[in-house]
Parts: structure tokens; C-alpha cells; sequence
């Protein structure tokens, strides 16, 4: 049988200790620090765009194979599409009500 | 069964024909799916956040604790699912089985902490689904990751049981790859869901 990886897998380690401290420092920024809370909410939600890109780099291969590119661009939609499901629901329904109060 | 693909010999086992690479492609698409299902749920519950009716709020309900358990538990299990498709890829058929038990075991070590929170809130706590807003939308969207966390657990578990039976080859390592995708993709949602549920429900 052909033998794709060999060695120590240290590009898992590498992602598995990377997201270890995202989280811990996501973590730490909400619970220790003094910041407002809208910037608290954006920090933390960076982070956890880069641990999801973590997993799909590091963990899934992604852009691994012939169709990677398309892989990819799926994904990248799907990303798309949640940001505007989710901030477009906020921005409409959440950020609108002041108005009526 | 497909015909080999030609240029594809130094791709690993589970690339090795034509209709493996579709498989695996058309699982990418029906992971973008469930990106806009799991977005609309994320959606639900952040606009309805507030909406409490008089019942307990996300501050009073959610403790650092579990849910910091859930999240080590629920990586970590990623982790070792990344090394059983590592030995997979190296031919090592034993490796690759025992780190996915590991992986499983995790995942129920995951659901058993994901179910007494759900009963401390439920039965402890008085907040049901039925409570507010809040709890209908948060019970929906944890509970939509923790069934796929379930399902993912006898997927793998009935893949390992094949592989067993028929050893590795293009067919089942495909199956593994594909599985192990599904994994991982739940780690990535629960990233969120510890994100923009647990920390920013905890932040004052």
C-alpha cells in the first residue's frame, strides 16, 4: 500500500496546540480583560475564524486534490452565505427594534 | 467498481478513482449546506438572545466550566480523527482504527457533558424549551450540533466495524476521509457555538 505521510505528524500537533491557545486566549480576552463589550465580541470572533481555519487547512486538506479548488470555493460560499444569514438576521431584526421603542 | 484515475497515483488510497474524488467533492458541497443550516439556526438564536419572558437569561445558565470541558473534549477528539486519516495514509490499519475508538470516546465523553447541562438547565434550572424565546432557539441549535455529534458517532462506528470486515482499501478508505471530514466540520461549528453562544452569553 503506497504510503502518503510519513514521520511525525507535525502539522497536527502544530494545528491541535494552535487551537488549544486560541481558545484560551479567547477565553482569557472575555473573562480578564476590561475592554468594552463590542470589542470583546469581535476579538473573539476573529479567533474563531482562524481556529475554523485551522481545522480546514490543517485537519480537512481542503484544498487537497484534483477538485480542491472547488472544495474550497464551496466552502468559501457556505462561509458567505452564514455571514449574511447571520448579520443580515441581526442587523434587520436586532438593531431595528430602537427605533420602536 | 471505477476505473483508476491515471495521473493520480501520487494522491492518497481514498483519491484513487474517478468516482472517490466525486464522492469527496460532493461532500465539500453538502458541507457548504450545512454552513447555511447551521447559519440560520446561529441566526435564530442571536436575534432572539434577549428575549427571556421572565425565565432565566444566558448569564444566569451558562458556567465557564462545562462548557470549557466540552470544547477540550470536542478538539481534541478532532485531533485524533486528523491522526487516524494520518496512519490511514502512512498504511497502518491498526493505528488508524485505534485513534478513531479514541475519537468516538471522546465524542461520548463530549455528549455525556452536553446531556447533564441540558438536564441541569432543564429539570434543575426550570428552563425548558418551552420557557422563552431564548431557550426554544438555544435548545434548537446546541441540540441540531449534538445530534450530528450522535449520528457522527455510529457513522464512524459502523465504518470502523467495515473496515474490519473488508480491510482498507479505495472503497472504505473513502469512507474514512469522509467521515473524518463530517468530525472535524462539527468541531468547527462548536468553535462557534462556544464563540458566539457560550463566551459572548457570558461577557457583561
Amino acid at each position: 500500500m503506497a504510503q502518503n505521510e510519513k514521520g511525525f505528524p507535525w502539522k497536527h500537533v502544530f494545528g491541535f496546540l494552535l487551537s488549544i491557545i486560541l481558545t484560551l486566549l479567547a477565553v482569557w480576552i472575555t473573562f480578564s480583560t476590561d475592554l468594552p463589550t463590542n470589542t470583546i465580541i469581535t476579538l473573539i470572533v476573529v479567533l474563531a475564524f482562524c481556529q475554523a481555519f485551522i481545522q480546514l487547512l490543517l485537519f480537512m486538506h481542503m484544498k487537497e486534490g484534483e477538485s480542491g479548488s472547488w472544495q474550497a470555493t464551496m466552502i468559501y460560499y457556505g462561509i458567505y452565505i452564514a455571514i449574511v444569514i447571520v448579520a443580515g438576521s441581526i442587523w434587520v431584526m436586532s438593531l431595528g427594534h430602537q427605533h420602536h421603542y | 467498481m471505477s476505473e483508476i484515475a491515471p495521473k493520480q497515483s501520487n494522491l492518497p488510497l481514498e483519491y484513487s478513482t474517478k468516482q472517490n474524488q466525486l464522492n469527496i467533492l460532493g461532500f465539500w458541497i453538502f458541507l457548504g449546506a450545512e454552513l447555511a443550516l447551521f447559519a440560520t439556526l446561529f441566526a435564530t438564536y442571536l436575534v432572539l438572545v434577549s428575549r427571556t419572558a421572565g425565565g432565566p437569561g444566558p448569564e444566569e445558565l451558562y458556567e465557564l466550566k462545562t462548557v470549557l470541558i466540552e470544547t477540550f473534549l470536542l478538539l481534541t477528539s478532532s485531533f485524533t480523527c486528523g491522526l487516524a486519516v494520518y496512519e490511514m495514509r502512512r498504511g497502518k490499519q491498526a493505528g488508524m482504527i485505534g485513534w478513531l475508538i479514541v475519537t468516538i470516546l471522546l465524542g461520548i465523553g463530549f455528549l455525556y457533558f452536553e446531556i447533564e447541562e441540558f438536564i441541569l438547565y432543564a429539570v434543575h434550572e426550570g428552563a425548558t424549551m418551552q420557557t422563552s424565546a431564548f431557550l426554544s432557539s438555544f435548545f434548537t441549535l446546541v441540540g441540531t450540533h449534538g445530534l450530528h455529534v450522535t449520528i457522527g458517532i455510529f457513522w464512524i462506528l459502523i465504518i470502523i466495524l467495515q473496515v474490519l470486515k473488508r480491510g482498507l482499501n479505495a472503497d472504505t478508505a473513502r469512507k474514512v476521509f469522509i467521515s473524518s471530514l463530517y468530525w472535524h466540520f462539527l468541531d468547527v461549528v462548536w468553535i462557534f457555538l462556544f464563540t458566539l453562544v457560550y463566551l459572548t452569553g457570558m461577557v457583561s
